[in-house]
């Protein structure tokens, strides 16, 4: 304690990552063929085999207490295996190392570690992990059929090499627990010229499916159901809004520059997709997700489309090939309309704003979450991008929302967990029907009466437009 | 152009070369009859044909035609509008009959027969019925005509001048009111307006018009301000340039306008139009509209529901302008005509009379014919044959003509008999219409409605408010037929529209939300059934997510109906509760809703805290929470609901029982056999 020497502390992360299938290279010396995917690639290949075989004999052990419910996770000291299945016999995988704390020792001894076991990071990753890929790739199953095993270690291999980067441990919290959407408030005239819009461009380029409206990164419109948007918001807000984000903010030298179309100024570009349609060299190639139909998938072309901070995406059939032609259509019907509304959003926006008090700090910091439409929203995070997740508590209260969240996953009734954490914070969980709401409270000295009303007050103010049972 | 004085035949177009063959080429339009916009009335005035013996006159003020056989002497056949105002009688021949008339209401006939008088006879019953005679007070002054301004008021109009009388019809005589001395080429009445409008000077172009107060008893002539028509051409040396045939006086949208047809000089305009000049009561009278006819020739003007129609001989066709369409590509003010030349609907003329061979097909009528006079606002007569008609706009046709169709609703909600029309276009563009134009049509139509909703209300708002002083009572605003309601939307173009076969169920819910958002936009009400309408298409489709999404956004708004309704969508889409719910709460009117949703749900606990926590709890039922509360088997669940009541009792009437008018009972006994009468709040013995 007297020493100089600081703690250091380690935040959990990513060991290893692999994809694998039992049912192949059973025979002696090809289990190699079983692995998929591994990550990281340049252990060695026994190590490889040999950690790929632990968890198979770690299923198959559990399987004989519970052939229905094999093991969901193993936790160990330094860390945690996460198991999931998502389709007959593949499997993935994910191991964590638990967070740890190096304490210095005196006189040259090696620093003692502390591992933290209880830090929760929940399996539902494995399960977001699973489906983003299946948006990207369509089923194990069908990836398979379309060119063997070959083609889905290719495809594995591209996917995984981007989104791992995606994935940071670190900063991984309820909200990613809960995988929900953010919704842009938007009045209701605003909100009927958008559908007019999306409704509009459906019309004139009829190849288009589906579409999804986003503003701020928060979504507005989606012609998706809410399965596939749940995970394509995911990917849109996670993975391809900040890779575009950066140069944006980078400086003057960034794409944002006006595009002229007829006599029409606007800011329209694609964000998937050529970068400069003038290009002679420009390709018309667009990422192609998959999506549930009543009958299984489809696979589409994803064209997602921005002007200034209203984004559109456009869903296309992939068995159309998009040419320049359709592009140039697009970029001419969308551009100068999408930057219009943009415009319009934000003045809307920027008038509630002036409406509701200037740049009320929220007096509450709290998590909202609601099952039925996916719907969250949190005062905790200021910003979330995609390295840096900047909340304005503690740790230790994020970590104990999630124990409750975990709490109440366990019972289908609606319950109230009022906790009192370290220095005058009070946190209070509340679940009502498929909506869960988490307070955090700062009150000197108060007590659970006092917290009770308080969070009455706020149900009153902030959630006085739905049924929340007290 | 009115006609009402001498006896010049009813023709004022020279007589056009050949009639056979314009005939002929008549019979190809047989083919194409949906595109003829005009037509004449079903139901002609009937008339004795003008002959040599049979001289024939109208008269624009009462619209009566006037038959007059032999001078008068073997009868005079009077026609009008109606039954009413139609007269047969006989009068002394004392001469040519050059201009007849009767005052307002049929009470005095003025008969004109010489160029310096004018003689009367009493048609009021009781009074003496021989002829008295005016002559004109200027002194070698030749009468040009007369008009009635009131029942029995009268205007001489002499070529030095007008003379403004009062007829005393018991006295037999008239008392002069006023006059006017002024040098007269010719003149025009508008029997509408009680304006008379006089050519002056040598070239004709000055126009002097006067008003005519049209109350009767009150006497009134004002001078207006005079104006000038600009000529093509100055003529040197000046002689009469401005005809009595190219100028017309109207009301059109409710202003008073004198009509100018421009014939084509070879200096200036190469074809012809009409220049309209706004004639206001007071104040200065300028040109304002230039109507192209883009040809020449002879043309005559009619004005129909508010549209100028021009007839042009040589080509036998029709045009329309009206004025309040705004022409893009041209200067303001300047109109080309709405729709391409077609001419009026043919028409045959059924043979009248006892002796109708059923087989005998009518006869066509020739149209355009030399023989026809024009005469305003509406009025066609053809004197050979002795018919008079209405002209009528049909509107179908134009829908098919205008490819525009923005123009086309502009066009449609300033007509008469639009509603149906307008549905049609509406179902028309619904049909295969494309968005953009389908919310063209909406805005238009939205942005009347909302016009005539704003008027009603500020008109409920004077009438509450009781007369205020120094206001006229507030007048009831009238509903055209171009106000097209919701009601009327659903019931003939939305609600089929969304029925019918092989139409994208995605293009049926844009067509909706456009509507939707029209009506927003325009901040009126959206009635419930059109919600029920997009909910319904949604559920059709299984779009539940849209529906989610809409309601998120509260783009369907709140009401008890709508809660009602996704509560009956919960066994299919299961979010429906919550939405429900949540809607309930924001109507904040309908907490016994919440408690029934609950107690259906066995969520017993949670309905009486939400009762408590609204503040209803000593007012509701007890019998209908312990009734679910029993009903759930969970015998702790009873037991606290039952003693929450008991303390509810207590705290209201002092004792834990429950009165005989709830009927608990039967819960109480159940509540005695579940955890024994120990278990039951006994009243406080203090």
């Amino acid at each position: 304690m007297a020493s100089g020497m600081q703690e250091k502390q380690y935040t959990p992360s990513l060991l290893n990552f692999f994809v694998y299938n039992p049912t192949f290279g059973q025979k002696e010396g090809e289990e190699e063929k079983k692995i998929l995917f591994y990550h990281p690639s340049d252990v060695e290949k026994n190590e490889k085999i040999r950690n790929v075989g632990l968890c198979e004999a770690i299923v198959q052990f559990t399987r004989t207490f519970c052939p229905t419910k094999p093991a969901k996770s193993l936790h160990t000291q330094k860390n945690r295996q996460f198991f999931f299945e998502p389709e007959d016999n593949f499997w993935i995988v994910m191991v964590v190392r638990n967070p740890m704390i190096e304490k210095p020792n005196k006189d040259g001894k090696p620093p003692t570690v502390e591992y933290q076991e209880e830090e929760i990071i929940d399996p539902l990753l494995t399960l977001i992990t699973f489906l983003v890929l299946q948006l990207f790739n369509g089923t194990f199953g069908r990836q398979m059929e379309a060119g063997g095993v070959e083609l889905l270690i290719q495809k594995l291999e591209k996917f995984f090499y981007r989104y791992l980067q995606t994935l940071h441990l670190q900063s991984c919290d309820l909200l990613d627990v809960f995988g929900g959407i953010s919704f842009f408030p938007l009045d209701k005239m605003t909100y009927l010229k958008i559908q007019s819009f999306v409704n509009r461009v459906e019309e004139s380029l009829s190849l288009i499916k589906y579409t999804a409206f986003l503003y701020n990164d928060q979504l507005i419109w989606s012609g998706l159901e809410q399965d596939d948007m749940r995970i394509l918001y995911k990917y849109l807000t996670t993975s391809l809004f900040p890779r575009h984000s950066e140069p944006e903010l980078a400086g003057r030298d960034s794409p944002l520059r006006p595009e002229v179309a007829g006599n029409l100024l606007h800011y329209g570009r694609f964000l998937t997709g050529p970068t400069n349609l003038k290009d002679p060299e420009a390709k018309f190639r667009f990422p192609k997700i998959f999506v549930s139909t009543e009958d299984g998938y489809e696979e589409l072309h994803l064209i997602v489309y921005k002007a200034m901070s209203a984004a559109a995406c456009f869903m296309i059939s992939a068995s159309v090939e998009l040419t320049r032609d359709f592009c140039e259509q697009l970029d001419g019907l969308v551009g100068p309309q999408l930057t219009l509304l943009a415009s319009d959003i934000c003045e809307q926006f920027t008038v509630n704003r002036r409406i509701s008090g200037p740049e009320k700090e929220p007096q509450f910091k709290f998590i909202y979450f609601n099952h039925m439409n996916l719907a969250e929203k949190s005062t905790i995070h200021m910003r979330k991008t995609a390295s840096v997740c900047l909340t304005s508590v503690h740790p230790d209260l994020m970590k104990i929302l999630g124990d409750i969240n975990c709490d109440f996953a366990r019972v289908d009734e609606d319950e109230e967990i009022i906790v009192k954490a370290m220095t005058d914070y009070w946190v209070v969980g509340k679940k009502s029907d498929q909506r869960e709401l988490y307070v955090i409270l700062n009150q000197k000295n108060a007590n659970l009466i006092e917290v009770n009303e308080e969070v009455k007050r706020l149900c009153a103010t902030q959630f006085n437009n739905i049924f929340f049972l007290d | 152009m009115s006609e009402d004085r001498e006896e010049r035949p009813l023709d004022r177009e020279e007589r056009p070369p050949d009639r056979e063959e314009h005939y002929l080429d008549r019979e190809e339009h047989y083919l194409d009859r949906e595109e003829h916009y005009l037509e004449l009335c079903e139901n002609p005035v009937q008339f004795e044909n003008a002959s040599s013996v049979n001289n024939v006159f109208f008269d624009e003020a009462n619209k009566q035609v006037f038959a007059v056989r032999s001078g008068g002497a073997t009868g005079v056949v009077v026609k009008g509008p109606d039954d009413k105002s139609s007269v047969a009688f006989r009068m002394d021949d004392r001469g040519e009959v050059k201009c007849i008339k009767f005052s307002i209401g049929n009470k005095i006939l003025a008969v004109q027969r010489t160029l310096k008088s004018v003689d009367f006879i009493n048609f009021i019953p009781d009074y003496p019925h021989t002829e008295f005679t005016q002559e004109c007070k200027t002194k070698n002054a030749s009468v040009l005509g007369f008009c009635w301004t009131s029942w029995n008021e009268l205007v001489f109009i002499t070529d030095q001048g007008i003379e403004f009388y009062q007829v005393l019809p018991d006295k037999r005589s008239l008392k002069q009111l006023k006059s006017q001395s002024i040098n007269v080429n010719w003149y025009q009445f508008c029997p509408e307006t009680a304006v008379l409008l006089l050519s002056t000077t040598v070239q004709g172009n000055v126009l002097q018009p006067f008003a005519f107060k049209v109350r009767a008893g009150s006497g009134t002539m004002s001078k207006m301000s005079k104006f000038e028509i600009e000529l093509p051409v100055v003529p040197k040396p000046a002689k009469l340039s401005l005809s009595e045939r190219d100028i017309a006086m109207a009301t059109i949208y409710g202003q008073m306008f004198v009509m100018y047809l421009k014939h084509h000089s070879r200096t200036n305009s190469p074809t012809a139009e009409v220049v309209l000049y706004h004639l206001p009561r007071e104040g200065v009278c300028k040109k304002t509209h230039v109507l192209k006819l883009n040809t020449t020739g002879k043309f005559a003007l009619n004005i129909v529901d508010n549209l100028v129609v021009v007839h042009h001989q040589s080509s036998q066709t029709s045009l329309i302008f009206d004025i309040k369409l705004k022409e893009p590509d041209c200067a303001v003010n300047t109109h080309q005509p709405v729709l391409p030349a077609r001419s009026i609907h043919p028409y045959r003329i059924p043979l009248a009379g006892p002796a109708v061979v059923p087989s005998q097909p009518p006869i066509p009528c020739q149209l355009y014919s030399s023989s026809w006079s024009v005469f305003q606002p509406d009025i066609i007569i053809s004197a050979s044959e002795g018919y008079l008609w209405y002209l009528q706009v049909k509107l179908p046709p134009t829908v098919n003509l205008l490819q525009d169709k923005g123009k086309l609703m502009d066009f449609l909600l300033r007509r008469r008999e639009c509603k149906m029309v307008i549905l049609s276009v509406c179902s028309q563009s619904g049909e295969k219409g494309r968005l953009p134009i389908v919310a063209t049509v909406f805005d238009k139509l939205n942005q009347v409605y909302k016009e005539y909703l704003e008027a009603e209300q500020s008109y409920t708002a004077a009438v509450e408010s009781g007369p205020s002083r120094g206001s006229a009572a507030p007048k009831r605003p009238v509903r055209t037929q171009a106000v097209v309601d919701q009601s009327d939307m659903y019931t003939h173009v939305l609600s089929p529209f969304t029925e019918r076969k092989g139409v994208s169920h995605k293009f049926i819910i844009a067509v909706l939300m456009e509507y939707i958002r029209s009506l927003n936009q325009f901040q009126i009400t959206v009635q419930h059934f059109l919600y029920e309408l997009v909910i319904k298409t949604l559920v059709q489709h299984g779009r539940f997510y849209m529906l989610h999404q809409f309601l998120q956004y509260h783009v369907l708004s709140d009401s008890k109906p709508l809660a009602c309704l996704l509560l009956s969508l919960e066994s299919t889409y299961a979010p429906a509760h919550q939405l429900s719910l949540d809607m309930l709460k924001r109507l904040s009117t309908a907490n016994d809703e919440i408690v029934e949703v609950l107690l259906s749900k066995q969520q017993v606990l949670g309905a009486l805290r939400f009762i408590r926590s609204v503040g209803g709890h000593d007012n509701v039922s007890s019998r209908k929470f312990l009734d679910a509360a029993r009903q759930t088997g969970d015998q702790m669940l009873f037991y606290t609901v039952f003693r929450s009541f008991q303390q509810r009792n207590q705290r209201l009437r002092g004792s834990p029982g429950f009165n005989p008018g709830e009927h608990c009972e039967e819960h109480v006994v159940h509540f005695k056999q579940l955890f024994g009468d120990q278990a039951l709040i006994k009243p406080s013995t203090v």
